[in-house]
């Protein structure tokens, strides 16, 4: 049955409307609005037109180099984030009990990390991995492997994505036992009686149902991923040196650090044009496959 | 195909079906275990930290807590400055949990029961802020909230979290009313109620579980934010997770200090985990399981 048309549905959203309006609209008008000027201080502005997005696109520039060099690491940093988590999210999801206390108990201790504060995330894995005090990093490096985040730039990417792991993969986990919670009892049944090994299963009946949550999971996971600014800001400070300096470490670092308004409003717009891309791609292709679900 | 199914073949010739039956059983739970190990390590290194005297921190490795010390967890409870920190966040998030909810429901039941002129846009444009980094509106947030007064007050960090919390609730609220069948609100037309009475008395109660997880994504996605939290702040209303960054004294990092303040962060999720256990998997899922 399709939805009526009404549009006083409107008086319904509006408060919605104004709040987030309120919230976004007039913080975007300033970004646009300082993305075209340039200031020397003492609130004198200057018009600047495209100058500085034709700066921050261009590599060759200081600024423009800067900012690929970031936008590189956070691709990287997605990346590594989603190879490691989705798998490893499947798997973990595949092993939770169906029933009896173990999972309560289970999914109570799987949602932990999530609701802990991003900078106490950082601050246990800084705890946690510092070769001094930290259990890890004693653990490493009396094992003989060198290891101090804080000096090379590999074990650094090794903390950072190590703690990304750690704090999100119990998102994906919780979202892949919603879509296996979701596969009828018959199904299993069905598969038993027909003979069919536990990867046949997987395949044949418990991937594809677990299609539309892990795009959800895929994607909440590229944003947030691509997005992230506390956790590595407190471990490693985007040290040492750059190695960690992703786009949003270096945007606050223009922004609130240097006060360069121009160009980190430039960046801003970018950065968020990225994100809100790859938004639409995810609204467009859920939204499809939903409506191909209900056909 | 057929090594898929030949594997299992080849077990059984070298064990007897019983003892196969056992090990395969047994497999997920030592992965589980594994994983969930991995989880409360760092937790547990925390909590050991926080339990011990800065001396015996600094001196060397210990597995557990040789003396240990309530001193770090008094400090915070007795100290203002560390303690506000606490009130000040808990407020904060309340009243975004609140606004969120309470702005987010109707436009929620519109969005699941009607059509109407720019639905879609709208519903997009709401999503793009969820997907905005907090990172582009730390500084035009800090002018905006000075320019009216709220500065440095938790009003400021509770509206600049309905950034992304509101189009969080209004998802997520959506895909719960959308599984409430329609035939109760034009039941509930012809038995004579008005729209605000059936919402309130009628249509709430039966997504009850619905407002319970948006508001547990709002508790978290509240709580869990410093960027805003700090730019919008100084002194008056300071999160706690801002008073952390300063741990740093004289005599160098105040480690247990600051394993006792992340450690009393992690309560209050906990509590909040605990009771939205049985609806935490849907909940995750937006609803659209």
């Amino acid at each position: 049955m399709a939805k009526p048309l009404d549009n006083r549905a409107w008086f319904l959203v509006l408060p919605v409307v104004a709040l987030v309006a309120f919230s976004a609209l007039i913080p975007v008008m300033t970004v646009v609005n300082y993305s075209v000027q340039d200031s020397f201080g003492n609130n004198e502005f200057f018009w600047n037109g495209t100058g500085w997005f034709k700066e921050l696109l261009d590599p060759s520039t200081d600024l423009g180099g800067r900012f690929f060099d970031a936008l590189w690491r956070t691709l990287l940093f997605s990346a590594l984030c989603l190879l490691i988590e989705v798998p490893l999210g499947i798997g973990v999801a595949l092993t939770l009990p169906r029933k009896g206390w173990g999972v309560a108990a289970s999914l109570v201790l799987l949602a932990l990390p999530l609701l802990i504060p991003w900078n106490v995330v950082g601050t246990i894995w800084q705890v946690f991995a510092r070769r001094d005090i930290g259990l890890l990093g004693a653990a490493v490096n009396g094992l003989g492997i060198e290891y101090n985040y804080a000096q090379t730039p590999l074990a650094a990417w090794v903390t950072v994505v190590a703690m990304d792991v750690w704090h999100w993969t119990s998102l994906v986990v919780l979202l892949c036992y919603a879509g296996l919670r979701a596969i009828p009892d018959a199904y299993y049944q069905a598969a038993k009686v027909d003979g069919a090994s536990s990867w046949a299963v997987f395949r044949a009946i418990q991937l594809p149902k677990m299609q539309r949550v892990l795009t959800i999971a895929i994607l909440l996971r590229f944003m947030d991923s691509f997005m992230i600014y506390t956790e590595p800001f407190v471990v490693t400070g985007g040290g040492p040196g750059n190695a960690t300096t992703f786009l949003s470490i270096d945007l606050v670092k223009i922004a609130l650090g240097q006060f360069d308004l121009g160009k980190a409003a430039a960046m801003s717009i970018v950065y968020n044009l990225i994100v809100l891309t790859v938004c639409w791609v995810f609204f467009a292709t859920t939204t499809r496959s939903q409506s191909e679900a209900v056909q | 195909m057929s090594g898929a199914t030949l594997a299992p073949a080849a077990l059984a010739e070298t064990r007897t079906p019983a003892e196969s039956g056992a090990l395969r059983a047994a497999v997920p739970r030592v992965v589980l275990g594994l994983y969930l190990l991995f989880l409360l390590v760092p937790i547990y290194w925390l909590v050991n930290m926080s339990l011990k005297t800065n001396l015996e921190i600094n001196s060397g490795m210990t597995l557990w807590p040789q003396n240990p010390t309530l001193e770090h967890y008094r400090r915070i409870f007795t100290d203002a400055s560390w303690y506000s920190g606490y009130i000040n966040s808990l407020t904060y998030v309340a009243l975004n949990t609140v606004i969120s909810l309470a702005v987010a429901l109707p436009a929620a039941y519109a969005f699941s029961r009607y059509r109407f002129l720019g639905d879609k846009h709208l519903f997009f444009w709401l999503l793009s802020n969820r997907m905005a980094p907090p990172a582009v509106f730390a500084l035009p947030f800090f002018q905006l909230y000075s320019a009216v007064g709220l500065f440095d007050t938790p009003w400021a960090v509770a509206l600049a979290h309905c950034l992304f919390n509101i189009p969080l609730a209004v998802w997520i609220l959506e895909g719960f009313m959308s599984g409430v069948p329609r035939e109760i609100d034009e039941m509930a037309a012809i038995d004579g109620w008005s729209f605000p009475a059936f919402f309130i008395r009628h249509f709430l109660p039966l997504v009850a579980g619905g407002v319970g997880v948006a508001a547990f994504f709002c508790f978290m996605f509240s709580w869990v934010e410093l960027l805003l939290a700090r730019t919008l702040t100084t002194v008056n209303a300071k999160p706690i997770v801002a008073t952390m960054t300063r741990t740093v004294s004289a005599a160098g990092m105040d480690w247990g200090l600051l394993a006792a303040a992340g450690v009393l962060t992690i309560i209050p999720g906990a509590i909040v985990i605990w009771f939205v256990r049985n609806h935490i998997a849907r909940g995750f899922a937006l609803g659209r399981v």
